[in-house]
């Protein structure tokens, strides 16, 4: 056995000299120029603290352009879609048939629509719904997902068997067709519709990944550890094995809320996503589609507005996966 | 760990233990009796355990000794209730814990029983503890949850017990996480946590492999005097000669999922009864014999799903004759409180080292 009542002979612990067993070591009790270094290095660490894997992904995210840029054109968009009113005066449901597919001019810099309707105040006034659509289908999709592909990945057995399968089922129905099907049938006007089926395609995506990564954290010596000393299996969950399992998860829903945004456009294009009376993008490159050589800047709004929206999402979930994927340093 | 050095550092934790050759209590904290575990993997039935029974007597350390792979951890995890199952699969013998056989116990009721009256300390304390909870939360943890305490409550235990395991400024280290400490620090954290409540029985599967040495032994000491205070049983599993020696009362060798010998530990150090024991013994380096290769003991421990017929030793045993083939040897008694599981048992404990 080497000695070990020499603090010096412990390069390990050098922060922290562990001394003789059988004499107290308080930090402040000065028994050695090492002890107080270890008091120290124990109080006045603040700068030096080093990062847990969340601050560390703040950390590398407010030095990355690419998430800076984006971030800010979703603080940008989120501001519209809150109050659109603040960018532009008008109101997007006044028309004026005279001024149909007139051009740009001063007070309507996107000129008119077949309707007569001011462009730059729909596509203002569109962003609303894109990002509610957006927004909520993420979340309805995380949560579902998240939930039941992570009581599948833990409890395992005939109820991840059960539900699998079901995530097989709805992964398999295409996501045109059904919606075709599905919200063909639908009178309602709002977005719950829109957000609804979104859901219920969306969430085998994320259960699946929510599944794998629980699957891969339930075998973590950690998680056998917290069983070793009493831990329930809901605790265990919980406390363990979710906030382990969680960084995947936010990653896929960050990257599928662009492609959301994107599917709420192509639906309303189709006239089965929203209607009218909401201003949606979708609805509106749909109307100017058709008149493309005789009124592009009809259709050039909206739909740059939708691209912008959709890369700006999908930007900052990539930014986000880099932060988060340790392996991808 | 070489007994050279063990002059210059008398062992506290040797002479503070119970007189180590002297007979054990009577009733055993902690009984198994012929345990068996079962694996199903693709190349069919892995037996990890076959058959193992040993006692732990209150206060008492017994080190439980073996290879890779031979079943040391996984009769832990089965006496811990912590098995993964499937593929693993109790499929036979008992744990007795107080009289009690836990293996019929409800599982809420075992649960209860894990922390708070029987612990488990891990090899690898980085991987053992939770990386998005800080140590403190962790630590505290154990209070809320067993003991019904108040976050405050909890959180000053806490801290107490990184205290008592000395971690230095135990008060603003609490608030940091596992991958701030050093290797042996957390191996302190992960040791303050299994002693939290004080339990009686303490199982620390290989605590020191994933440590260097110098810090090997702060650990082993801190085990010991935490044994001391609490008169804490402690199952110690490793594959270091080195530290069982300091703080072992009795050690249990296991080879391919049984147990070959039991003893004392000075009697088993002197003279091994099971050839087994006595190449482990063998293949340690020894400083004042320079010449000379290393001895080692020939081929490789068997395949579990393909335990050989007989003593599962015999295809590796300079003794081994045409009974071994054939016949499992049972469990010898060689002496007050030893055992072995060798055909041969008395030529080998007769032959001089």
């Amino acid at each position: 056995m080497p000695d070990t009542r020499d603090p010096a002979a412990d390069p390990d612990d050098a922060r922290s000299p562990y001394g003789n067993p059988h004499e107290a070591v308080a930090p402040t009790g000065g028994g050695g120029a090492l002890d107080l270094a270890a008091g120290e290095a124990g109080t006045l660490g603040a700068p030096e603290r080093p990062r847990s894997l969340w601050s560390d992904a703040r950390h590398q995210l407010a030095r990355d352009p690419v998430f800076l840029l984006s971030a800010l054109l979703i603080a940008f968009l989120l501001f519209i879609a809150a109050w659109p009113g603040a960018l532009a005066s008008g109101d997007p449901l006044s028309c004026d048939l005279a001024l149909s597919q007139e051009g740009s001019r001063p007070g309507a810099p996107f000129g008119y629509d077949t309707q007569g309707c001011d462009v730059f105040t729909r596509t203002v006034y569109g962003a609303r719904a894109s990002i509610t659509v957006g927004v909520c289908a993420t979340l309805g999709t995380a949560l579902l997902g998240g939930v039941l592909g992570a009581l599948a990945g833990f409890f395992g057995g005939w109820w991840d068997a059960l539900l699998s399968r079901l995530a097989d089922v709805f992964f398999g129905i295409p996501v045109i067709l059904g919606g075709l099907v599905l919200l063909s049938v639908v009178t309602s006007s709002t977005v719950w519709p829109v957000v609804g089926f979104i859901v219920l395609l969306g969430w085998p995506q994320v259960a699946r990944i929510a599944r794998g990564a629980v699957l891969a954290t339930a075998q973590a010596d950690y998680v056998q550890a917290a069983r070793a000393l009493g831990a329930g299996r809901g605790r265990t969950l919980l406390r363990h094995v979710a906030p382990n399992a969680v960084a995947p998860v936010i990653v896929v829903a960050t990257i599928a809320l662009g492609t959301y945004i994107a599917l709420e456009a192509t639906l309303s294009f189709l006239g089965v996503g929203l209607r009218p009376p909401t201003v949606s993008w979708g609805i509106d490159i749909s109307n100017a589609a058709p008149q493309i050589r005789n009124a592009p800047h009809m259709l050039l709004w909206p739909a740059g507005a939708l691209s912008l929206t959709v890369l700006a999402f999908i930007l900052l979930g990539d930014a986000v996966r880099d932060a988060l994927d340790p392996k991808l340093r | 760990m070489s007994d050279t050095l063990r002059p210059t550092t008398p062992a506290p934790a040797a002479t503070a233990a119970p007189a180590p050759d002297g007979p054990p209590p009577a009733a055993p904290l902690l009984d198994v009796q012929g345990l068996r575990v079962e694996f199903r993997t693709r190349d069919g039935v892995a037996r990890a355990v076959n058959g193992v029974s040993y006692q732990v007597h209150p206060g008492e350390t017994l080190a439980v000794l073996g290879e890779s792979g031979s079943g040391k951890s996984v009769t832990a995890q089965a006496v811990m209730g912590i098995l993964d199952t499937p593929p693993g699969k109790v499929t036979g013998g008992r744990v007795l814990f107080h009289g009690r056989d836990l293996l019929t116990l409800p599982e809420d009721e075992r649960r209860r029983l894990r922390g708070a009256r029987m612990a488990m300390v891990f090899q690898d304390a980085l991987s053992a503890l939770n990386p998005v909870m800080t140590v403190g939360d962790q630590l505290a943890e154990m209070f809320t949850v067993h003991r019904g305490a108040s976050r405050r409550d909890a959180r000053a235990r806490a801290v107490e017990l990184m205290d008592r395991v000395r971690i230095p400024a135990a008060r603003e280290r609490a608030r940091d996480y596992p991958h701030q400490f050093s290797g042996g620090m957390r191996q302190r954290i992960m040791i303050a946590m299994a002693i939290a409540l004080e339990p009686e029985l303490l199982i620390a599967d290989e605590p020191t492999t994933a440590l260097d040495v110098t810090v090997q032994a702060q650990v082993m000491d801190l085990l010991a005097e935490l044994r001391r205070d609490l008169g804490t049983a402690l199952v110690l599993i490793t594959h270091d000669l080195g530290v069982v020696a300091e703080v072992a009362d009795r050690i249990a060798v296991m080879y391919a999922g049984r147990i070959v010998e039991t003893a004392p530990v000075h009697a088993l150090y002197e003279r091994p009864a099971h050839p087994y024991t006595r190449g482990l013994l063998d293949s340690v380096p020894r400083l004042d014999r320079r010449d000379g290769e290393l001895y080692a003991i020939q081929g490789m421990p068997p395949s579990l799903t393909r335990v050989p017929p007989g003593c599962a030793f015999h295809p590796r045993c300079p003794r081994a004759r045409e009974v071994c083939r054939t016949e499992e040897p049972p469990s010898h008694p060689v002496a007050d409180g030893r055992a072995s599981a060798c055909h041969f048992w008395k030529e080998t404990l007769d032959d001089l080292r």
